[in-house]
């Protein structure tokens, strides 16, 4: 044992001070890769909260067999009622089973401010749709009655779409429809979409059958048995799955491409920041050989060296990950609008920071500051004690 | 040339940071290039369109089709060349994940319309042969080893049921911007097959591909077209090839706007570090620069050795960034197919690359200068790195 086993904390911290520009530099560098770790994290997180939180897992959505959306399916009205049927659908405060037809196409819409359009998602709503969406909230105006050109628009919809708001009026479907209502359905894909009576919608759009047919089941567990039984019946040829693996399933292209995006964008950016933190800790040892030199001699071992070392560089990467997590922390505001390829449809989705982002992101910036340090610190712990005195 | 051996000597004298600069400055330019072909790659479909082309489509929205009997009437239409009638038809090979395009196009007019895509007029036959012919891109036909002959089904997602086909030609892009990994087969066996089983559905176009006689009247053709549908139960929205390819990326501008942002990211970093490297190098060296001060040598001279050292290192590390581009692009191009089927380097891109290892040479030496050129010559001679 050593009589002075540590070299004291404040020694690193008034070294960083003595190099601000070089510090300021460094941390910087590492700030903006954790910035963009972090980001990209949210991202991805957003859209998975944006598709987990549009379905619900006691509701069933069935499709036509083969087609990978709503958009695609086609359901006839023959093969709509035999669903109705089933047994396992719960019922409704009412007295109705809990079921709701609905018939989904995409238009193109003009946003507010240009010229250029979007993809819209209309539905054509059942009295029960509403229901079987607890998260959907009027937040201005009134539901659309049965039978009338009403329609309620999404939140996302009535800001950025011309036409879309409160007493505005759309057309589409060589109709007028007037907006009497604004729902905000929290972070779903359901506030970037328009709702109207189907039974108005289908004529409009000359179609002949639903799209989907959606139903909350009496006791979630009895899934297997009624998806069993639809899937095998000759008559349908119509596939069900629950409400939050579709939603699911639509955004995989998507969440795929955020990902291999993500980890290469990060992979490279981190290995430019340790290389800034390696130069760092380099010209740190370097221009201190004298100073190692003296603390050796004064008895501190070379495993405190290494340690005062790498503890500097950790500090570096414990900055850099703090301003970098407090300026991606803002990215929360922004709310990004892009098209999913498939469902050719805009989704709105935000940037969302969860502690386990924080972490991470925590985790990496040390981590940055550890693989930068380390090859460094090892030198200079190595160094011969007469030679560094004699280098002072 | 002395001052040009000053600076070669400089650069050099510290070979571990220079080196591990040259390499954070490598990455850089290689993450860089990566993403500004990333982007190149988004627009590739918008540069490979032609002038003389249009597409209509109902107005409502893609998803909705036209009728076939409007091929006549827009044929009809003065100005018009050539009409050909395609379906996006979203099949499914195997698994989701072998996504491919995949289109319904009638193929006597077809090839007319896209002289870009070369086939062999033997397999142009065989094609136009076999109503359950198909015929692939070449990248598309390596990928999945496929030969003239080979059968093969697709799972129909718009038009349900297994779809069985068979290669009858390879065709090849007479640009490189041309999409090889396409998959087209013929119009006439999914309506047959739709007649059969979805009547309500048959008789029905996606889109029309119409070639004008001229380019600089294709506006005024887009709108009689435009105008001639106006009132129906499927109004038009004819534009050209460019804006119809347009109208897809701009839908997903956000993307787009952020791997730019991001490629601006990597380029800031990479400054920080390079910033770094020099202001460390030009306070090891105030002392000599006091010296040089001593002997005569003017602020200018000063500012070059700084700037000229800051520029050498970044220019390495450029042209290796620019030689891994290539490769690298490759790599990521033959991994991400799926996404980016055309995936080529632009020479855009390399003059970029050459223009932001400039600007991060430059940028690195600014404040290191500003200091050297300023500190009085005492105090430069007292100072000890």
């Amino acid at each position: 044992m050593s009589l002075l086993p540590n070299i004291p904390f404040s020694y690193n911290i008034k070294n960083l001070w003595t190099r601000r520009l070089t510090t300021g530099l460094t941390v910087g560098g590492m700030a903006l890769v954790v910035f963009v770790f972090s980001a990209v994290l949210m991202l991805a997180e957003g859209l998975k909260k944006t598709l987990v939180a549009t379905g619900s897992p006691e509701n069933v959505v069935v499709i036509r067999k083969g087609s990978d959306s709503e958009i695609q399916s086609g359901v006839e009205r023959l093969q709509a009622s035999t669903i109705e049927t089933q047994h396992e659908i719960a019922i409704g405060a009412n007295g109705m089973p809990l079921v709701a037809k609905e018939l989904v196409v995409v238009i193109v819409l003009p946003k507010r401010g240009t010229d250029k359009g979007s993809n819209v998602v209309i539905r054509g709503i059942s009295a029960e749709s509403i229901l079987l969406r607890p998260q959907i909230r009027l937040i201005e105006g009134r539901f659309p009655r049965p039978g009338s050109s009403e329609i309620m628009a999404g939140i996302n919809i009535a800001k950025r779409f011309t036409g879309g708001g409160l007493g505005e009026t759309l057309r589409f479907g060589m109709r007028t429809w007037n907006v009497v209502g604004i729902f905000d359905a929290g972070s779903t894909g359901f506030s970037s979409e328009i709702w109207g009576d189907v039974d108005q919608l289908m004529p409009a759009f000359r179609r002949q059958a639903y799209c989907s047919v959606i139903f909350r089941l009496r006791n979630p567990s009895e899934f297997e048995v009624v998806k069993t039984r639809i899937e095998n019946d000759p008559r349908l040829s119509l596939e069900a799955m629950r409400e939050t693996h579709y939603y699911e399933k639509q955004s995989e292209m998507m969440a795929k491409f955020l990902r291999i995006l993500g980890i290469s964008l990060t992979s490279i950016f981190s290995l430019g920041a340790i290389i800034g933190a390696m130069i760092t800790m380099y010209a740190a040892v370097a221009s201190r050989v004298g100073e190692i030199g003296t603390l050796r001699a004064l008895g501190f071992r070379r495993r405190s060296i290494l340690c005062a070392f790498l503890l500097e560089s950790l500090l570096l990467g414990f900055f850099g990950g703090i301003i970098g997590l407090f300026f991606s922390s803002f990215l929360q505001l922004f709310t990004i609008s892009t098209m999913n390829f498939q469902t050719f449809s805009e989704l709105a989705f935000s940037f969302d920071l969860t502690f386990q982002i924080a972490y991470q992101a925590m985790g990496f910036a040390l981590i940055m500051g550890f693989a930068g340090g380390l090859l460094p610190a090892v030198r200079a712990s190595r160094l011969p004690i007469v030679d560094a005195l004699r280098a002072a | 040339m002395f001052l040009l051996k000053l600076i070669l000597k400089n650069a050099f004298r510290h070979k571990l940071r220079t080196w591990l600069t040259v390499l954070g400055i490598t990455i850089a330019i290689l993450a860089f290039g990566l993403l500004r072909t990333v982007i190149s790659a988004w627009y590739a479909g918008v540069e490979a369109s032609s002038a003389s082309r249009l597409v209509a489509r109902n107005a409502i929205s893609i998803i909705f089709t036209l009728p076939l009997s409007y091929e006549e009437r827009i044929r009809q239409t003065d100005g018009v060349r050539i009409v050909s009638g395609g379906n996006w038809f979203g099949g499914i090979y195997i698994d989701e994940k072998n996504f491919f395009a995949n289109f319904a196009i009638e193929p006597k007019t077809f090839f007319d319309l896209y002289p870009e895509i070369i086939l062999p007029s033997e397999q142009k036959a065989a094609f136009i042969r076999d109503r359950k012919g198909f015929v692939a891109g070449r990248k598309l036909v390596e990928k999945y080893g496929w030969k003239l002959g080979d059968a093969v089904t697709l799972r129909g997602t718009i038009f349900p049921g297994q779809w069985d086909f068979v290669l009858r030609g390879v065709y090849r892009g007479r640009d490189k911007n041309v999409d090889e990994t396409t998959f087209y087969f013929q119009w006439d066996y999914l309506n047959e097959k739709m007649k059969k089983t979805y009547p309500q559905r048959a008789d029905q176009i996606g889109f029309f591909m119409i070639g004008v006689s001229r380019p600089d009247i294709a506006s005024d053709v887009a709108a009689r077209i435009d105008n001639e549908f106006r009132n129906s139960i499927a109004e038009t929205l004819t534009e050209t090839e460019k804006a119809f390819q347009m109208s897809w990326i701009a839908m997903s501008q956000a993307i787009v706007t952020a791997i730019q942002l991001v490629s601006f990211v990597v380029i800031i970093i990479i400054m920080a570090v390079m910033a770094n490297t020099m202001a460390m190098t030009a306070r090891e060296r105030i002392g000599e620069y006091a010296i040089f001060k001593t002997l005569g040598f003017g602020a200018a001279y000063i500012a070059a050795l700084i700037f000229g050292e800051s520029l050498t290192i970044s220019m390495i590390g450029c042209a290796f960034g620019i030689a891994f581009t290539f490769p690298a692009a490759k790599a990521f191009g033959d991994a991400l197919s799926t996404f980016f089927p055309i995936f080529n380097v632009e020479p855009k891109t390399i003059y970029l690359d050459i223009a932001a290892a400039l600007v991060i040479g430059t940028v690195a030496g600014i404040f290191p200068t500003w200091r050297s050129i300023r500190i009085k010559i005492a105090d430069g001679l007292r100072r000890i790195g």
